[in-house]
C-alpha cells in the first residue's frame, strides 16, 4: 500500500534509527503532491490579486499571514468591493469553519510536538491536513524525527504557496500554457486519500457519513451555506456511531 | 484604488479568524493532562469524514443542469477513483485525473 508521495517500498524508514536527510527526504517526498497544485494556485491567486489592483507585498503578505487557499480568492473580491471588517469576519469564518475539524483530528497528533506546535497549528491547512492526517504508518515513529517531519512538511507547503502567489503578481497573465483546470490537482489529491483510506475497514462508515451529509446539506442550502450544518450533522453522526470497533 | 489603511485591517481581519479557528480546538483542550476520550475518538474516526467533506466542498459549484451537466468534474473524478484504487501512487491519479479534466474543459466540452 502507498501512501501520498512515498516511494513503493518506505521500509527503511521504519528502523530505529533514522538520518536526518531521510526526514528530510521523506517529507519533501510527503509534500510533493501539494507543491504543482500550490504554486500555480498561489500563482493565480497572485494574479487576481494584481488585476483587483493590489501588487507583491499583498499577495506575499496574504499568503504568509493568512495562509489559506479559497479564502484569499474570496478576499480578492472583498478588498476590491471594499468590504466591511464585519462582512470580513463573517465570511472568513463561513469559508473556513472547516479548519476546527482538522484542529479537533490533530490534537493527540500534535500533542507532544514541541517549539514548532503553534506554527503546525497556524500552517494547519487542507492539504497539509490531508497529507498529516491520514495514516500513522506514514510518520516517522521516533518523537523528535516525527516533529521535524510535521514541521517540515508543514513549512514546504507553505513556501510552495508564498512562491506561487509571488510569481504569479509578478509574471502577471503570462503562462506558457492555458492552464484553465489545473485547480483540479487539489480536488484529485484529496479523492486519492479518500480512496487510500478506504482500505481501512473501520473508517468507510465515516465516509459514506461524511460524503452522504455533505451532498444533502449542499443540496438544501446551497454552495455557500452548507459548510456548517454540514460540520454539525457530521459531529452529530460520528458520535452516534462510536462504541462500534474502530481499528 | 481603496484607502490602504482599510484594506491592511481587512487582511488582519481575515488573518487573525482564520488563526483563531486554527487554534481553538488546540485553546479548549490545553488544560488538559490527556486528551478527553471523545475527543481522541473524534480525532481517530473525523479524518474520515473530513475527506469526504472536503472532496464535496471542492466540488460544490458543480451544476448538473446546464451543459456540460458536471461531466468533466465528474469523469476526472472516477478516473482518479480508478487510477488509484488500481495502481495506489498517488501523483501518477493526480497528474493524470488533472490532464484529463483540462483536456475535457478545454478541448472537449466546450
Amino acid at each position: 500500500m502507498i501512501f501520498p508521495g512515498c516511494p513503493p517500498r518506505p521500509l527503511h524508514f521504519r528502523s530505529i534509527q533514522v538520518k536526518k536527510q531521510n526526514v528530510l527526504l521523506r517529507s519533501f517526498q510527503t509534500s510533493l503532491p501539494v507543491m504543482a497544485g500550490y504554486v500555480v494556485l498561489g500563482m493565480g491567486f497572485g494574479m487576481v490579486l494584481r488585476v483587483k489592483g493590489f501588487g507583491l507585498p499583498w499577495a506575499f503578505a496574504m499568503s504568509l499571514f493568512i495562509y489559506a487557499g479559497s479564502m484569499q480568492f474570496v478576499l480578492a473580491n472583498l478588498l476590491a468591493g471594499g468590504a466591511s471588517l464585519l462582512a470580513t469576519a463573517a465570511t472568513t469564518l463561513l469559508v473556513n469553519a472547516r479548519h476546527l475539524f482538522y484542529g479537533i483530528s490533530m490534537i493527540d497528533r500534535y500533542r507532544e510536538s514541541g517549539k514548532a506546535k503553534p506554527y503546525l497549528i497556524f500552517a494547519l491547512t487542507d492539504e497539509t491536513y490531508s497529507l498529516l492526517s491520514t495514516d500513522p504508518r506514514l510518520i516517522p515513529t521516533d518523537p523528535a524525527d516525527r516533529n521535524r517531519f510535521y514541521f517540515l512538511v508543514s513549512a514546504m507547503n507553505h513556501a510552495y504557496w508564498i512562491l506561487g502567489s509571488v510569481l504569479g503578481s509578478v509574471l502577471g497573465g503570462i503562462l506558457p500554457f492555458d492552464s484553465t483546470g489545473i485547480d483540479f490537482s487539489l480536488t484529485a489529491l484529496f479523492i486519492t486519500i479518500v480512496v487510500d483510506q478506504w482500505q481501512h475497514k473501520s473508517g468507510r462508515l465515516p465516509a459514506v457519513l461524511g460524503f452522504a451529509i455533505s451532498i444533502a446539506c449542499l443540496a438544501v442550502f446551497g454552495p455557500d451555506r452548507f459548510l456548517i450544518p454540514a460540520m454539525l450533522l457530521i459531529l452529530a453522526a460520528v458520535y452516534g456511531i462510536r462504541g462500534r470497533e474502530m481499528a | 484604488m481603496i484607502n490602504p489603511i482599510h484594506a491592511i485591517l481587512t487582511v488582519a481581519v481575515s488573518a487573525a479568524v482564520t488563526i483563531l479557528l486554527r487554534f481553538l480546538p488546540f485553546l479548549v483542550f490545553r488544560g488538559h493532562r490527556k486528551t478527553p476520550a471523545v475527543v481522541s475518538y473524534f480525532g481517530k474516526v473525523l479524518p474520515y469524514a473530513t475527506m469526504a467533506m472536503l472532496v464535496v466542498f471542492c466540488l460544490k459549484d458543480l451544476n448538473l443542469l446546464p451543459f456540460p451537466h458536471g461531466l468533466p468534474e465528474l469523469i476526472s473524478c472516477g478516473v482518479v477513483v480508478l487510477l488509484h484504487a488500481w495502481r495506489h501512487n498517488t501523483l501518477l491519479s493526480m497528474i493524470l485525473g488533472t490532464a484529463c479534466y483540462m483536456i475535457l474543459i478545454q478541448s472537449v466540452f466546450v
